[in-house]
């Protein structure tokens, strides 16, 4: 059997590590997955090649995240090593080992926004965002279009990108007011420098394979055409799966495998996913024959039959109607954009965020600075509810010097600020001070 | 008093070791259109004198079962797959006679739907019609639960030589492998069967009762009786054969090493990580065939005393292919012997003549011909370093799963390296100076492999799972397939494995004083629903390879 893409999997179990003991998220989250793909003997098959993780550094952190109180802190080796995971991931496509790649680490990263004060929906660090600054910072310049098909919204992600135009952020998710993190609704659509670069797609529960295939040929496939980005990125959460004891969806490994499939992308990152024997031995089998070109029709879970899981007329109606909003969004984000936030020189977001995992709150202020000539600096004051606070700015990659010597002196002013710790993040110059 | 025997392509070598020392040794052409007198005539010569009694055991790395295979002289088998859903593996490589039974197993062990009787009945025909002799049946995680191997295996018993079911070849997962390697077990099973059969007589008829053992591709041995129900296990002995005397040749040392057998037309590569010799990650290929059998990792280079020295297009050109001896020992064709028979580091017969050439060919691209010797040299060392450092770095990259593994980044560092073959002497010094690593070469080389075989002691591999849920306790290499309780943990499963290795070492006739056993791998892992949390428990042991005593010296 050969590949017709050459396909690099990094397959990191990590058996040796559990958020607790009978969390989801522990050593035998990927046994059962790992089991399957041995048994279907994928190593044999010519042109999958397995590569070990990377280990990430503070470096790699730091150009994502603002850790609280510390990266050292808040961070285990797991957590390194899948992000360290997700640029091996990067590598192998940008060095041209494998025309394309599948991270299947854990733990996941798609709830971990800027701020990190602890864990969140079972992330502290986006993996998937340290991989991507990573390899920008590597091979340079990359347009990207991250669609993540988890089940849960991807707030972190959605945060992370907010006001990045290179970066065009798509979201499959139940709706948000059936599901953890309740974000994600269509309005959600980014910040002055990339109005409606955030596109979300909030689904109604009991969505089959049918919905989410309506969803892609007919808004993001569109949209992707649309935006013409360098690569795209799945974040490949399987909760969306019938099987997923967290949520109400009903996508099947056929469907995740089809969906794969159509969306074609170069770089895919395991995400949520917790029907650890029922879902993800089969789905990721089903995404690991789509990305490698080969046939995956023979996957099916062993309770699966043709009609069980047909979603609704009422759910179907829905879905399109939810589609046509996504669509229209996107088509007329340049007016509303203008509308919005024309002259304005400075633009303000207020949020609360909960910390699920570690029962936290926190309270912050982003604040966006438009520029005519770049993406412009941001900055997030933030305190959460045991007392800890936080000032942070981000220079863009692309900032042009004004805003990058508008950064050093937001980051000078804000020595008189009663924050426990400031941050700057120069992307530009790769590089990144706390103090 | 050991026996070795290792029988390759042309010639037969055997050793009669005493007390840990050889006491005898003998080499004899290869009749390939019959192994066995070939071995027994060695057999018969090693043992000329000795006392029946003083006989400890006899073991032979023979290409039996590798040479029906590589020859297509094997036995017609059907073959009997339940796939189940999941990739669509097509395996053309093996005989017209294959049959598809419906039904499937999942990964836990869990039956999901059962094949039915009349699907099995109807191959039955089908396969006494076609006259097959021997049947494999083998099932998508059967290793989980063999129940429909069982059943077909039962059904069929009667109407051929041989069933081979998938489960009992190996504990792991891989279905194609398991699928390609219960077939070579039933294509081979007759013809090692019939050659297991006649040595068996022989002895029996020369009043000889010492037990025979079989050497394996991982360096270890499986008794006769073993290798006749998985004559598969016998193929590709011989690289482990050569591995194995170079250890015992060699001076004992623990650390990282790399091995080197350089012969005449190639180059052999091995490597011992704390001295313990290196495997093939998943298991051997031969013929097309992936299988499950454990190997010695080994690879070869086209580059030995004897490749085809030239001048292309203005370049120096050696290898890969072999066009005769060197001109020293009577050839026609320059080769690196030749070079280092100019250097001096070599005697030869032809001296003068291979002078010559080497002058003649120095002056088409103007080199002295001292120089032009070096570069062969160098060249040929420069080459070998660059397979050993592509080597290590595919087997430094095979992948790990746990952080541990990851962060203590167990990669082989080789730090000196051992070297056989008939230039391993005189090109000592030079891959010393090029690999920057002390060489070391010994003596009696040129019957290592018999050593080898003559040394090598039984290995015993086992993978054990305890599934606490379904309670369910399995260990597929020795049969057991048994119920546990819910209080099953991972200290009972570790005891359990080892004694189940301790219990197929003795059955291969090992003493228990002697039979080392250890733990591989164990994990145990919460299986959590609703408020009950199961195990699911994996253990791997086995018996630790090895070599029995030997002492260098006086022969």
């Amino acid at each position: 059997m050969k590949a017709k893409n050459k396909l690099g999997l990094i397959l990191f179990p990590a058996f040796d590590w559990a958020i607790s003991p009978t969390h989801p998220e522990r050593e035998e989250r990927l046994l059962y997955t790992q089991d399957q793909l041995l048994e279907e003997g994928i190593e044999d098959i010519e042109g999958i090649h397995f590569f070990n993780p990377l280990i990430a550094t503070k470096k790699d952190i730091d150009r994502v995240h603002f850790c609280y109180p510390s990266t050292e802190k808040l961070l285990t080796e797991s957590h390194l090593i899948a992000a360290g995971g997700v640029m091996r991931a990067f590598d192998a496509v940008f060095g041209k080992e494998t025309d394309k790649s599948f991270a299947l680490v854990r733990p996941p990263g798609h709830h971990a926004q800027r701020v990190v004060y602890g864990d969140r929906g079972f992330c502290i660090i986006n993996i998937e965002a340290v991989g991507l600054a990573y390899a920008r910072q590597k091979y340079g310049d990359i347009r990207v279009a991250v669609v993540d098909t988890d089940c849960h919204h991807g707030d972190g992600t959605e945060d992370i990108y907010w006001n990045d135009p290179d970066t065009l952020y798509i979201s499959f998710h139940q709706d948000g007011r059936t599901l953890y993190p309740g974000t994600g609704s269509i309005e959600e659509l980014g910040g002055p420098s990339a109005y409606g670069y955030n596109v979300n797609i909030p689904l109604p529960p009991n969505t089959g394979d049918e919905g989410f295939q309506y969803v892609l040929e007919n808004t993001v496939l569109p949209i992707l055409e649309d935006y013409k980005p360098d690569i795209i990125i799945n974040s490949a959460g399987q909760d969306n799966h019938y099987t997923d004891p967290l949520t109400n969806m009903n996508f099947s490994a056929q469907g995740y495998a089809n969906l794969n499939s159509r969306l074609n992308p170069d770089i895919a990152v395991l995400e949520g996913g917790y029907s650890i024997q029922g879902a993800l031995p089969y789905v990721n089998t089903g995404i690991i024959l789509a990305m490698a070109g080969l046939d995956y029709s023979g996957v099916v879970e062993p309770d699966y039959h043709l009609g069980k899981w047909k979603q609704s007329g009422r759910v179907t109606e829905q879905v399109k109607r939810i589609s046509e909003e996504v669509l229209n969004a996107w088509q007329h984000k340049e007016i509303i954009g203008r509308k919005l936030f024309e002259s304005k020189s400075s633009v303000k977001r207020n949020r609360q965020i909960y910390y699920d995992t570690a029962g936290i709150l926190e309270t912050q202020v982003q604040e966006f600075r438009p520029c005519p000539d770049c993406p412009g600096v941001d900055s997030i004051i933030s305190k959460n509810d045991r007392g800890a606070s936080l000032f942070g700015i981000t220079i863009p990659r692309k900032a042009c010097p004004a805003c990058q010597k508008k950064g050093y002196d937001l980051f000078e002013q804000a020595k008189g600020l009663n924050v426990k710790k400031r941050f700057l993040q120069d992307l530009k110059r790769d590089e990144f001070f706390s103090e | 008093m050991i026996i070795g025997i290792d029988m390759g392509g042309t010639n037969i070598d055997g050793v009669a070791v005493h007390e840990g020392q050889i006491v005898r040794q003998i080499k004899r052409p290869v009749d390939r259109s019959d192994y066995f007198h070939s071995i027994w005539n060695c057999i018969k010569n090693l043992l000329w004198g000795v006392k029946k009694e003083d006989i400890e055991r006899i073991q032979l790395s023979t290409t039996v079962s590798t040479n029906a295979i590589v020859e297509n002289r094997i036995s017609k088998v059907g073959v009997i797959l339940q796939r189940g859903p999941g990739l669509k593996w097509q395996f053309d490589n093996l005989d017209e006679n294959v049959a598809d039974v419906s039904g499937s197993v999942d990964h836990r062990g869990i039956p999901i739907s059962r094949e039915n009787a009349a699907e099995i009945s109807k191959i039955r025909e089908d396969f006494l019609r076609n006259r097959v002799d021997t049947v494999a049946v083998v099932g998508k995680f059967s290793t989980r639960n063999p129940d429909f191997e069982k059943r077909a295996a039962e059904y069929l018993r009667d109407d051929f030589q041989e069933i081979t079911m998938g489960h009992t070849i190996s504990g792991k997962l891989n279905f194609p492998r398991r699928v390609q390697t219960s077939y070579l077990n039933a294509a081979v099973h007759s013809t090692f069967k019939t050659f297991a059969e006649n040595i068996e007589e022989a002895l029996k008829r020369e009043g000889i009762s010492a037990p025979v053992y079989i050497l394996k591709a991982d360096g270890g041995t499986i008794n006769l009786e073993g290798a006749k129900a998985k004559p598969v296990e016998t193929i590709l002995s011989g690289p482990a054969a050569s591995l194995m005397g170079m250890t015992a040749l060699l001076n004992k040392d623990e650390t990282d090493r790399c091995l080197l057998d350089i012969g005449g037309t190639t180059t052999d590569l091995f490597f011992l990580a704390d001295g313990v010799p290196v495997f093939e990650p998943s298991g051997i290929e031969i013929g097309g065939h992936k299988t499950f059998v454990r190997a010695i990792y080994s690879t070869s280079v086209g580059l030995g005393g004897d490749s085809y020295v030239r001048i292309e297009k203005g370049k120096l050109k050696i290898g890969p292919e072999r066009k005769d001896h060197a001109i020293a020992f009577g050839g026609k064709y320059l080769t690196p012997t030749d070079a280092l028979v100019y250097l001096g580091d070599m005697k030869a017969e032809y001296a003068h003549e291979s002078a010559f050439a080497l002058e003649n060919m120095a002056k088409k691209i103007n080199a002295y011909p001292e120089e032009f010797a070096e570069m062969i040299i160098n060249k040929f060392c420069k080459s070998i370093r660059e397979t050993i450092e592509n080597t290590l770095e595919k087997i430094n990259a095979s992948p790990v799963y746990t952080i541990k593994e990851l962060l203590a980044d167990r990669t082989i560092k080789p730090q000196s390296v051992g070297v056989i073959g008939g230039p391993a002497k005189a090109l000592s010094k030079y891959l010393e100076r090029e690999l920057k690593m002390p060489v070391e070469y010994p003596e009696n080389h040129e019957i290592a492999n018999a050593i080898g075989a003559a040394l090598a002691r039984p290995t015993v591999e086992i993978n054990l799972l305890a599934d606490t849920d379904r309670e369910i306790l399995s260990v597929p290499e020795t049969g057991v397939y048994e119920k546990i309780d819910k209080y099953y943990d991972l200290k009972k499963a570790k005891e359990r494995a080892l004694n189940e290795v301790k219990f197929a070492g003795e059955t291969m006739g090992i003493s228990s004083d002697i039979l080392e056993t250890e733990i591989v791998e164990a994990s145990s892992f919460n299986m959590v629903k609703g408020y009950r949390a199961d195990k699911n428990i994996r253990v791997k042991a086995q018996i630790k390879p090895g070599l029995a005593a030997y002492k260098k010296g006086e022969r």
